[in-house]
């Protein structure tokens, strides 16, 4: 069997002078695809604290505002479960993610 | 204070620093500084010079502190020496990979153990690699001159990627010479204003040597790679330039009597002033012999080199450094390589000389001269003079 042709990412004449990357990159790249369990928000237990907000590394939860509560944006959410660990009212379950 | 003066090499290089109109400098004051920094921080100090003189808590800040500000778009020094460039070496291999154009002086000294403070080229030896571009220098005027062209050569657009000039540890730094001290309007003529080509900025945020998976790095690193190899190019055209304008010619690749030379001896550095005076005195004496001095050393100027060396029968390369376990010394493994599939044939003999801070006499030349006319197939470099 021949091994399929690998498409080259980035040709050396093309790639920027000091590899370097602009901010837009990493919102291009969306990350929640790495993610094996999601946060699933309990909106009766939640107090709108803000802990989830503040402690995850991503930053990856919305102010949902007059709504009182944060919503994880799952296309960055990588599913580190910080959010749940930290929530004081346990409001915050990890879900496996169906393959 | 233009003119020619009286003073010692650090400071040399220290004024040219000046004239350079450097806006950063960080550096760390550990045995084995040199004056260079020391005569820089009074600079400073005293108005001389405006400049923001970081006075860092190690080596390895000292050249994280110089990436930050040349990618920030200051212009930027550093000088080291020995143990302080071994503690830089993480930081080092960085600069080059994210297009930052520093300067840095390296006075060259031995590296431990054991303990030494004399010269030799065992410190430099260890970022050969790195990707910075690298010059020897001869004597105090050089040392002055090749300041002023490596900020030229280091931030020029086309290249945009850190230069080290090697001095001589006390045979160059420490010593006292007449140079020609050039005045402020011919270095600005010279040295145009920094214009960075990669710039950190807050208006248009970047991040600067990103993370490389394996389908980019080798992209990455041969990038790299042709970019200090088309350097020389650059190199070429600012000694070209300095010649204009200061009216003293420097090449990559110097040679003296060489032309007609069945013997030809390779040298970097202020032993090359040495090995010249040998060099006239074998000459008297009716023997054929020659020398090449390389004063670019990174990129290695493969086409400079070959040409100086395409007569002659014998070639005698000097290192200053020990590969430990390796038959060869840098310098003569480099040359070995480049000879060997350019279809000259030369008898190539390594030998190790001053090592240590060891006294580089016009007799060891004299003694190298007739080894390498006598001596076929040399398999290991020999250590000239070491007692055993």
């Amino acid at each position: 069997m021949t091994k399929p042709a690998v498409e080259a990412i980035a040709k050396v004449g093309d790639l920027p002078l000091g590899f370097i990357g602009r901010p837009k990159r990493s919102r291009a790249a969306k990350t929640g695809d790495w993610r094996s369990v999601r946060p699933v928000l309990d909106r009766a237990r939640c107090n709108y604290c803000g802990f989830c907000y503040f402690y995850c590394p991503d930053g990856v939860f919305q102010d949902m505002g007059e709504e009182k509560y944060y919503q994880a944006d799952l296309d960055y959410c990588k599913g580190c479960g910080i959010c749940a660990h930290e929530c004081p009212k346990k409001a915050i379950a990890m879900i496996q993610e169906e393959v | 204070m233009a003119g020619r003066l009286a003073m010692d090499v650090s400071v040399a290089v220290a004024e040219a620093v000046r004239l350079a109109n450097a806006d950063v400098i960080a550096a760390y004051p550990i045995t084995p500084q040199t004056r260079i920094v020391e005569r820089l921080a009074e600079l400073v100090a005293n108005g001389q010079l405006d400049a923001d003189y970081i006075p860092v808590e190690s080596e390895h800040s000292a050249m994280s502190s110089s990436i930050g500000a040349a990618a920030a778009g200051a212009r930027t020094f550093t000088a080291t020496s020995s143990q302080g460039l071994a503690l830089m070496n993480e930081m080092v291999y960085v600069a080059p990979g994210l297009r930052v154009p520093i300067v840095m002086v390296v006075a060259n000294r031995a590296i431990s153990a054991p303990i030494a403070l004399g010269n030799d080229h065992s410190d430099i030896m260890s970022v050969r690699d790195s990707g910075w571009l690298s010059f020897f220098a001869e004597n105090g005027q050089e040392a002055l001159d090749l300041t002023l062209a490596a900020f030229r050569i280091a931030e020029d657009p086309e290249v945009s990627l850190p230069v080290c000039l090697s001095l001589d540890g006390f045979i160059l730094t420490h010593i006292t010479e007449p140079v020609l001290m050039p005045d402020q309007t011919e270095v600005d003529r010279f040295l145009p204003p920094f214009k960075p080509s990669v710039q950190l900025d807050i208006k248009d945020p970047i991040s600067m040597g990103l993370w490389a998976p394996p389908d980019v790095y080798a992209e990455a690193r041969k990038a790299m790679a042709l970019a200090l190899f088309s350097a020389k190019k650059t190199v070429v055209k600012a000694f070209d330039e300095f010649n204009r304008i200061f009216g003293r010619r420097y090449r990559p690749v110097e040679t003296y009597r060489q032309e007609d030379a069945e013997t030809v001896i390779i040298s970097m550095g202020s032993i090359s002033e040495t090995a010249m005076t040998a060099v006239d005195e074998m000459r008297d004496l009716g023997h054929k012999v020659g020398l090449v001095r390389l004063r670019l050393w990174r990129p290695f100027p493969e086409e400079e080199l070959l040409a100086a060396l395409a007569g002659a029968k014998n070639v005698a390369v000097v290192d200053r450094h020990l590969i430990l376990g390796c038959g060869s010394g840098p310098v003569g493994l480099e040359v070995k390589s480049l000879v060997c599939n350019s279809g000259l044939r030369p008898n190539i003999t390594n030998f190790f000389l001053g090592l240590g801070g060891r006294d580089v006499t016009r007799a060891n030349f004299k003694y190298i001269r007739e080894r390498a006319a006598g001596v076929r197939n040399q398999l290991r470099a020999e250590f000239v003079g070491v007692y055993e």
